[in-house]
């Protein structure tokens, strides 16, 4: 003991997060990566709406579909949703 | 009133999330889905409070943050009363001239053992006293966070680590609290049901749960791949059978008067197209036990009060 504790005004007020997660990058969770067929996709946008992840850009310059692989889980939700199946899952590793 | 809220896919997919990536939920976690979607509505500055549970606790872990938006943790049982104070203080700005914007919208995020159970009383309280705010209930059918128990918002039969289903107990014997319609009950402008599987609705109604004075309501069902016991990739189709099924079909109520939301209302119209809810049980192992010898008359328990409730929403909607 001896040490005085700190008043309430010297204590901070709570905890503050202020990193962004981006940061943190959960890509290395993945143990299936999937791999979209650009020619097969009709660009209907509905995978990047149920990515859990935001890991599904759409690029407004190519007009094309980008998978941000280092947030990308690996949970194969947009392989399964997608009408036209132009997504496969691959093992990571292994070739497609 | 606002005109209508009209939107493309490709301006709702270009807008940048305000709930980011390397968030640290599950692969395939159904509430992240949730968030993420909801935050695609927002209409302008927005303070979001978060309830204890596991969309808190991925989304801020010390010392990262995937929110965009000034967002505050609260306690398990009082998101509401925080959301209360927070528009409670912005009119006290406002009234003073002390707020730059012209509105600051707030949400409330809470998971189903924060709002079915622990947080009733503070939710309650913030409709009855009319606070302005939408509060988000992303519904995951337990207590994720702590390891699956089983909550009032569980449903009848499935097994959790406090609902075991085994020899004795069939998953949990009651069944599902009726919350929506709880909140219907309070008289305030907004309740809505919204399933992440068919989003372009879920964000329309947070648009009209923002946009509307008062207290509104969203009920979102997020099925947890890690809870529910079934492959990652089948969250959305997992929600879309709960549509199809009738086990969580789609509605509004506007100050009190229910109406069917269009994926629910073809169902309506063509009963044929109703699917046994074994097609929903079937795809998740909490509800494996079922089909063994022994508890399958809990299916038709199930089909029961599946169906007996989606008859008692026709009426409210004057659909008979
Ligand atoms: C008063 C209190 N009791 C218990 C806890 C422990 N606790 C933390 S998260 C949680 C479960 C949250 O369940 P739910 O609201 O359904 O959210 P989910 O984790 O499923 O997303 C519990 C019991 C707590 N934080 N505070
Ligand atoms: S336990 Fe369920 S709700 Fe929680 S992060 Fe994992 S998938 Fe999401
Ligand atoms: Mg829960």
């Amino acid at each position: 003991m001896g040490q005085k504790a700190s008043g309430w005004k010297e204590i901070p007020i709570a905890g503050v997060c202020w990193r962004p997660s981006t940061e943190y990058q959960t890509g290395d969770w993945r143990t299936f990566r999937p791999i979209h067929d650009s020619n097969k996709c009709t660009k209907c946008l509905l995978c990047p709406m149920v990515c859990p992840d935001g890991a599904i850009k759409w690029n407004a310059e190519t007009e094309n579909i980008e998978f941000a692989y280092a947030f990308c889980k690996g949970c194969g939700i947009c392989a399964n949703e997608c009408p036209v199946d132009a997504i496969q899952m691959v093992r990571e590793g292994e070739e497609v | 009133m606002t005109a209508p809220w009209k939107f493309t896919a490709r301006e709702i997919v270009e807008k940048p999330d305000l709930f980011t990536s390397g968030h640290r939920a599950c692969a395939g976690c159904g509430p992240a889905i949730a968030l993420r979607q909801i935050m695609k509505a927002t209409r302008g500055p927005t303070i979001v409070t978060n309830a204890t549970g596991c969309m808190e606790v991925v989304s801020t872990i010390y010392p990262y943050t995937a929110w965009k938006v000034p967002w505050i943790h609260t306690a398990f049982e009082n998101v509401a009363a925080n959301a209360s104070g927070i528009e409670a203080a912005l009119k006290v700005l406002k009234r003073k001239g002390k707020l730059e914007h012209k509105n600051v919208d707030v949400i409330a995020f809470a998971g189903d053992g924060g709002t079915f159970d622990i947080g009733l009383q503070a939710l309650s309280g913030a409709a009855e006293r009319g606070h302005d705010f939408l509060y988000v209930l992303y519904d995951n059918e337990a207590y994720m966070n702590t390891g699956i128990q089983r909550s009032g918002g569980t449903p009848h039969g499935a097994s959790t680590t406090t609902s075991p289903g085994g020899k004795v107990i069939p998953g949990k014997p009651q069944f599902k609290k009726p919350i929506a319609n709880i909140m219907v009950a309070h008289e305030i402008p907004y309740v809505a049901t919204a399933s992440i599987s068919f989003w372009q609705d879920l964000i329309i109604k947070t648009r009209r749960g923002l946009e509307v004075k008062g207290p509104a309501f969203l009920h979102v069902f997020a099925p947890c791949p890690r809870g529910w016991r079934y492959h990652t990739s089948k969250t959305i189709e997992i929600s879309r059978l709960a549509v199809e099924t009738c086990v969580f079909p789609l509605w509004e109520a506007k100050y009190g008067e229910y109406s069917l939301s269009p994926q629910s209302k073809v169902v309506a119209l063509k009963p044929e197209r109703k699917k046994p809810v074994k097609e929903y049980l079937e795809v998740q192992r909490r509800f494996g036990h079922l089909f063994k010898p022994g508890f399958r008359n809990v299916i038709d328990e199930i089909q029961n009060i599946t169906d007996k409730r989606w008859n008692q929403l026709l009426k409210k909607c004057n659909i008979t």
